[in-house]
């Protein structure tokens, strides 16, 4: 953490791939204390990760209760109708006992603090999803190629979550 | 670690935060600002005593809680305190380092 404004950039890229809760969270968590150290910050959602930055969805996320060891809920229970919304919103809660923002509200703070979003073309593509389906302070939608290269300048590590 | 700021002998640890907040003055919190590459405003001030009011209410900070002070916005507040605003600014108010992940 050098003052002297010679030090070479730092940024962490994060690649959110999956739609669970957990997954997102993972992220975004990253992504906003990378912001907290100085460290710029990046996010690329692809596949089901799109699912954060989708409007329609993005504060509907779900924790998986089915074939989720850590849940220590039997398989067949986890499957029950309305076991997923439970367990979920019982998660939630906890989180925002530890002032853990909502998904969109995380979004933000982490744009504020200078952080960028970006969506995968590809998997945009795939689920026909269109930039307005997006929440609004998606940066923009890239190919892999013009993912990678951001990743050139200053000393930069990807995580793929 | 002893160390003299702004004239007075202070408590600091090895990372250079006031190990007793009673020690800190206005004039202490514009050097170590300086350290930090930041000449101190009015609005810095603001912030800094709501941080320091947090700190005496026992309510550990997070970034979210300085978004809905009223204070700051989130987007001001890493324009006043660049490149970790968190700590930065808890070091120039004279507090501890913030544990908070969020």
């Amino acid at each position: 953490m050098k003052t002297n404004g010679v030090e070479e950039k730092k940024k962490i890229m994060i690649i959110n791939s999956k739609a669970t809760i957990e997954s997102v969270y993972a992220a975004l968590v990253m992504a906003n204390g990378a912001r907290m150290e100085g460290i710029e910050a990046e996010i690329f959602c692809t596949f089901f990760g799109l699912e954060a930055i989708t409007q329609k969805r993005m504060d509907h996320l779900k924790v998986a209760t089915v074939g989720n060891p850590g849940m220590h809920i039997p398989t067949m229970l986890g499957g029950l109708p309305g076991m997923e919304n439970m367990v979920s919103h019982f998660m939630k809660k906890e989180m925002e006992k530890l002032d853990i923002p909502p998904v969109g509200e995380f979004l933000e703070m982490i744009t504020a603090a200078g952080g960028k979003v970006f969506a995968c073309k590809l998997a945009m593509d795939m689920f026909h999803l269109k930039k307005e389906d997006l929440w609004e302070g998606v940066e923009d939608v890239l190919t892999i190629g013009q993912f990678y290269e951001r990743a050139w300048e200053g000393k930069t590590h990807i995580i793929f979550v | 670690m002893e160390k003299i700021i702004a004239g007075a002998t202070v408590q600091v640890n090895d990372e250079g935060y006031l190990t007793d907040h009673h020690q800190w003055n206005r004039e202490i919190a514009n050097e170590i600002a300086e350290e930090e590459g930041i000449e101190l405003t009015e609005r810095h001030f603001e912030v800094i005593t709501f941080i320091q009011d947090q700190y005496a209410a026992e309510v550990p900070l997070t970034i979210r809680k300085i978004g809905k002070s009223g204070i700051v916005d989130i987007k001001e507040f890493y324009q006043l305190f660049p490149n970790g605003p968190l700590k930065k600014a808890s070091r120039i108010a004279g507090i501890p380092k913030p544990v908070s992940c969020i």
